[in-house]
């Protein structure tokens, strides 16, 4: 509904007063950290890159989010699991036999791509059969019923893979050439930062590109603008759906071999949480839109690896970063209440939500 | 519609089968309910679930295809069955030529041997390829017979299986009745004598023959009985299940007690969540906060330790505190969600839920919540100068807050409140041009689920003497979703059988506790797809006809 | 007569599109009148003004006298006294017909929740009444029996009553119908005619329509106003609109079939 926000008059209040305490503080915060200024330029450039590096992931991830709900309308709660189940997967298959016969350091390049291939494939298997068997018999149903499904999808592979591939942390094997740090403009940074930043950078804009450019994607933005209208021009809407599915799981795929190259530890609860920081990022960024997502991963990430030092270590918190997700989550809650469109949303959002 | 089969269909359907059952195998389900053994020397719980899919995807492909012959249908069966063992045989010839575990963590010994009968790698296949056929003619046998040989054939074998699975329980309660002998006749360890199981198998073949034959007259007498008979009836009826429930703790013994008190404090989290997801309609995936915020205010009011505030409060007096409380933080963090729909709702719930752990974890409030060492030294509830240590005596603390809850869910789903809520989940905006104040009624919502949840909480924390951030994760939250939706979304008996389905099974074999969460997964898909209505669904009130009856009455 | 309704220089814009355009009508009390116009001519905006669903971004709403209804909510618009039923059927459709109605009844209902948890006298009086009133209503539109059907399993026919009866049940002054003889046979329509002009004559309410079926709006309507791309463009009665020639263009310009009713009216 349009004036939605207008029927709220005395909690319109209390809102403001929500939304004017958080701000508040942070800013305090933000002055006492500074004035303070506990940390060196170098740890903040480190923090700064590294959330650069976070957010690259999250806005690969916030990807399909994007993608699906933009056509579907519905959170596909189990896209962290696509984003687990190929990494995972290729973790135990091919990395660590590969890294064990020394293979991986001797052609790295070549070991690194058949890792990435692997993961997208099985993460793309895994989406599209979710797809098949619990979201296509839904289709039209009420909105609560494949949402309940795709929470029910995501413990459901979760826990699948955890019995599969044992519940233990598993070691994604260290590759000699990406160790160590590069010099960029002065600063140290991280070789397998680096790495993550400038895929990510490809992989969104032949995404982009895409998704407007060509035949096939325009037929995904087709379906996502009116599935019935699409069916009448021609489009075969099922298959624009398993192609969102396909390009997000690729995207998640991608994601999560940085991750692994990045964190080098794979486990089966690692897709939960970058899910939903992935599903705040698209919603930050303003959900259905491709450069919303990249831009809401960016910020996001970057709020969340400064945020704890900057905001509350100057008040006064013990172990700011422990509340890390806490930031996070008040950030959705935030632009949840206030610009529920996002940064680069249309009212898309608004409307549908 | 019923058509011919093809070659194709029937390889396809023997696949997705055989996929089922390769699945459960290498995920180490199959091995793990393999140690319950069911029948002494004859079969676990292990053979139970592999048979299971190819059993079901058998029988459900020869439904819907048209029966031409006996001999036909029987071997599309056997096809069936056949050739779902094939992805397993497969399994057992790589397992014994590569080590597949470095890979494939649970594809142990234990589960080669269960799947090759402890043969070698041929005979083994052999076997299980006719264990699989056979189940598969079997699958087609039951859509052959006639109802009245089938119906008693299904209800026995699940008796004995249900027997069988719960002989460790029953040997517990029976072990203090019979004499050592009667026991060993019994059983063979923990699990069934073959000749014990025939038994009841046989038994409960007769039973349900005789019912058969004879239940239908007796239904239609219990149907003939006059107004007086059925008050009578019904009223003897409630008396006995009054009476069971009063003294369930002492039917069930200590450790059954401990279990019905699990499912008890999940039940009141239900009926909670219930008014929230299934009345109102507004998907909070956030519950765990509140029982968090009720166990949390209990511990830091009661505890002994170093953390109690030591102001003189017992549980009875913390308990209304701990509800409130957790009321409170219900219409508090309910405000920042009110314009927000569906999904969005949820996963803002869902945020607040980790916003709320994550805190309690962190050192913020490590002083007054103890951080990641969370409380301790809770003491249990004390009655007139007897604290109640048994979980057979917590049973009725706990029988108390799920009564009063029930009372309370049942009067509000019955007024204006109710309608209200069912109002708003059907569609919001005709419901607020109906002139209710939307802000109000969900608020009303989130206070009374709340409520609810903080009671659960402000008990768990007394049953427990001590509370940990880790125990209020999402996966509570998941939980107690799950059960209302299995039960039946808006029915407030679908709590009660969702809460013993979900929380009192896992909780009797330890098998599907490990397991849990994939179970969850699993039923969450299968319900929405198949049976979104649940297992009890809510029955709208008869209210045209009981008005007219009333008035009918009068008149007359 | 009175006037119940008179909107001034009401004005909806979404962006830059303008979906009504300074529409001004008076309605009088105790009339059938009817708002036409074809499609997508910003009817369904202009009553959703009316009802607090949009506020209107310029103008004024006086309803009965000198309540202004304009930037209310939805449900401050209904305790005000005008009730309405929606085109594409809206109802609670997992509910039974008998709770839709009492849902309908909200507005005179007063018991708090905590008397019906301890069931007070008053409590369960109220409800008695409210049921019976519900049971009224039922058999007023003539869906007796039907009650405890849920509202989906209704024939399409009978959900169209019994949206009118719940909007009935908040016993509004105004009562707005949007397209309710949408979806219905030309047989069906005629009976719903004579449904709608016995509810005024017995319930003694004001009623105002939109309508796209020429027939059903010729024959019931004492008061037309006509509106294209948002803007009146004619009013008076329905002899006096079928003579208009902006209408008449209005109609068969924009190629609407229904147009060629014009001349088939009363």
């Amino acid at each position: 509904m349009q004036e939605r926000i207008k029927q709220i008059d005395f909690l319109g209040l209390v809102l403001w007063i929500f939304r004017t305490a958080i701000i508040v503080s942070m800013l305090w915060g933000t002055i006492a950290t500074l004035m303070d200024n506990p940390y060196s330029a170098r740890a903040w450039t480190d923090t700064i890159v590294a959330g650069i590096a976070q957010g690259s992931l999250y806005a690969l991830i916030a990807i399909g989010y994007t993608l699906v709900y933009g056509v579907l309308f519905m959170i596909n709660f189990a896209h962290g699991e696509f984003f687990m189940s190929g990494i995972m997967t290729a973790t135990i298959f091919i990395a660590q036999p590969m890294s064990a016969s020394g293979y991986l350091d001797r052609h790295p390049v070549i070991g690194i791509t058949v890792i990435a291939v692997v993961t997208m494939l099985v993460s793309v298997g895994i989406a599209n059969l979710t797809e098949r068997i619990a979201y296509r018999p839904l289709r039209g149903a009420p909105r609560l019923v494949p949402l309940i499904t795709a929470i029910g999808a995501s413990f459901f592979w979760q826990y699948f893979f955890q019995g599969l591939y044992g519940s233990e942390v598993k070691a994604f094997p260290q590759i000699e050439v990406i160790v160590g740090k590069v010099n960029i403009a002065g600063i140290e940074i991280l070789k397998s930062q680096v790495i993550v930043i400038i895929v990510t950078i490809l992989m969104l804009a032949g995404l982009y590109f895409f998704v407007v450019k060509t035949k096939t994607g325009k037929s995904i933005r087709a379906a996502a603008e009116n599935k019935d209208v699409a069916r009448l021009m021609g489009i075969d809407v099922d298959r624009a759906i398993t192609l969102t599915f396909t390009l997000g799981a690729s995207m998640a795929g991608i994601a999560g071999v940085l991750y692994a190259l990045v964190f080098r530890q794979i486990h089966f609860f690692m897709g939960f949480f970058p899910g939903i920081k992935a599903f705040t990022a698209a919603v930050l960024g303003g959900i259905g839109s491709i450069p919303g997502a990249a831009l809401g991963g960016l910020f996001l990430g970057i709020f969340e690896s400064v945020g704890p030092g900057l905001f509350l270590e100057g008040l006064g918190v013990p172990s700011p970063h422990q509340l890390k997700d806490v930031i996070a989550f008040t950030m959705l809650v935030l632009v949840l209440i206030f610009r529920p469109q996002g940064i680069l949303g249309e009212a898309l959002a608004e409307e549908k939500a | 519609m019923k058509k011919s089969i093809t070659t194709k269909e029937i390889i396809q359907k023997a696949l997705v089968a055989g996929v089922i059952a390769l699945s459960m195998s290498i995920i180490g389900f199959i091995a793990l309910l393999g140690e319950r053994e069911l029948v002494k020397g004859w079969f676990s719980l292990g053979h139970v679930f592999l048979i299971a899919a190819p059993l079901a995807i058998a029988y459900v492909t020869v439904e819907n295809m048209t029966h031409e012959n006996n001999a036909k249908t029987l071997g599309v069966g056997f096809a069936i069955g056949a050739i779902a063992s094939v992805p397993l045989i497969l399994l057992a010839y790589i397992a014994v030529a590569v080590d597949i575990r470095q890979f494939l963590s649970n594809v142990s010994p234990a589960l080669i041997e269960l799947l090759t009968f402890g043969k070698d790698a041929t005979t083994g296949s052999i076997y299980l390829l006719l264990l699989f056929g056979a189940t598969g003619v079997f699958a087609a046998l039951l859509n052959i017979l006639p109802a009245r040989v089938r119906h008693p054939l299904v209800i026995a074998l699940a008796w004995m299986i249900g027997v069988a699975t719960f002989s460790e329980i029953l040997l517990g309660r029976l072990r203090s009745l019979l004499s050592r002998d009667l026991i060993k006749t019994i059983f063979a360890g923990k699990t069934l004598n073959p000749a014990f199981a025939v038994g009841v198998f046989l038994v409960a073949l007769l039973i349900t023959i005789l019912w058969d034959a004879i239940g239908g007259s007796v239904k239609e007498k219990v149907a003939a009985f006059n107004p007086v008979q059925k008050k009578t009836m019904s009223a003897g009826k409630s008396l006995v299940v009054m009476v069971v429930i009063l003294f369930l703790p002492l039917i069930l013994g200590s450790y059954l007690s401990e279990v019905a008190n699990n499912v008890g404090l999940y039940i009141l989290m239900g009926l909670g969540l219930n008014i929230v997801v299934g009345f109102a309609g507004l998907l909070d995936l956030g519950y765990v906060a509140f029982f968090a915020i009720g166990a949390y205010v209990m511990g830091v009011l009661t505890s002994q330790g170093a953390l109690g505030l030591d102001a003189g409060f017992n549980f009875w007096t913390a308990l209304p505190i701990s509800v409130i409380v957790a009321t409170l933080f219900g219409i508090i963090l309910g405000i920042p969600v009110l314009g927000m729909r569906g999904d969005y709702l949820a996963i803002v719930t869902l945020g607040f839920g980790e916003i709320i752990r994550v805190i309690a974890v962190s050192d913020l409030f490590k002083e007054i919540f103890g951080g990641a060492q969370g409380i301790l030294q809770i003491p249990k509830p004390n009655f007139f100068g007897t604290e109640l240590v048994q979980p057979g005596q917590l049973y009725y603390v706990i029988l108390g807050g799920v009564l009063l809850a029930l009372f309370i869910a049942t009067r509000l789903r019955d007024s204006r409140l109710g309608r209200q809520w069912m109002a708003l989940r059907e569609d919001e905006d005709v419901a607020e041009a109906m002139g209710m104040n939307l802000v109000n009624t969900k608020l009303m919502a989130f206070a009374t689920g709340a409520a609810f949840s903080g009671l659960s909480g402000a008990i768990f924390a007394s049953k427990l003497t001590s509370i940990f951030p880790h125990s209020f994760n999402l996966i509570i939250s998941i939980n107690v979703l799950a059960l209302i939706i299995v039960g039946g979304v808006g029915s407030i008996p679908g709590v009660f059988i969702g809460s013993l389905i979900l929380v009192g099974l896992p909780e009797l074999l330890r098998e599907f506790a490990e397991y849990r969460m994939l179970i969850y997964g699993t039923l969450l898909i299968a319900m929405m797809l198949f049976k979104p209505e649940g297992f009890l669904p809510d029955q709208r009130r008869k209210r045209e006809l009981k008005a007219e009856a009333e008035l009918d009455g009068v008149e007359g | 007569m009175g006037i119940i309704l008179s909107t001034r220089n009401v004005t909806k814009r979404f962006g830059g599109l303008i979906a009504v355009n300074s529409f001004e009508i008076d309605v009088k009390e105790n009339s059938i009148s009817s708002v036409i116009g074809p499609n997508g001519a910003g009817k369904t905006t202009f009553f959703n003004c009316i009802t607090g669903f949009y506020e209107p971004t310029e103008g004024e709403i006086i309803f009965d006298g000198d309540k202004h209804v304009e930037g209310l909510r939805p449900d401050q618009v209904t305790l005000k006294g005008i009730s309405r039923t929606y085109q594409n059927i809206r109802l609670f459709s997992s509910m039974t017909a008998i709770e839709n109605i009492l849902v309908g009844q909200h507005r005179h209902l007063k018991t708090h929740w905590v008397e019906a948890i301890y069931k007070s006298k008053r409590f369960v009086k109220e409800e008695e009444d409210a049921l019976q009133e519900a049971i009224r209503l039922l058999n007023f539109v003539g869906l007796k029996g039907l009650g405890d059907q849920l509202a989906r399993n209704l024939p399409y026919g009978a959900q169209r009553r019994l949206e009118i009866a719940r909007a009935l049940a908040s016993k509004p002054k105004l009562l707005l119908l949007d397209e309710p003889t949408a979806g219905m046979n030309p047989n069906e329509s005629l009976e719903l005619m004579h449904f709608i002009r016995k509810l005024r004559d017995e319930v003694g309410i004001t009623i105002l329509l939109i309508e796209h079926d020429m027939k059903v709006v010729m024959g019931i309507s004492e008061e037309i106003w006509v509106m294209d791309f948002g803007q009146k463009i004619a009013e008076g009665t329905p002899l006096e609109i079928q003579r208009n020639p902006r209408v008449i263009e209005a109609y068969l310009g924009s190629g609407a079939a229904s147009g060629l009713n014009l001349e088939q009216g009363e």
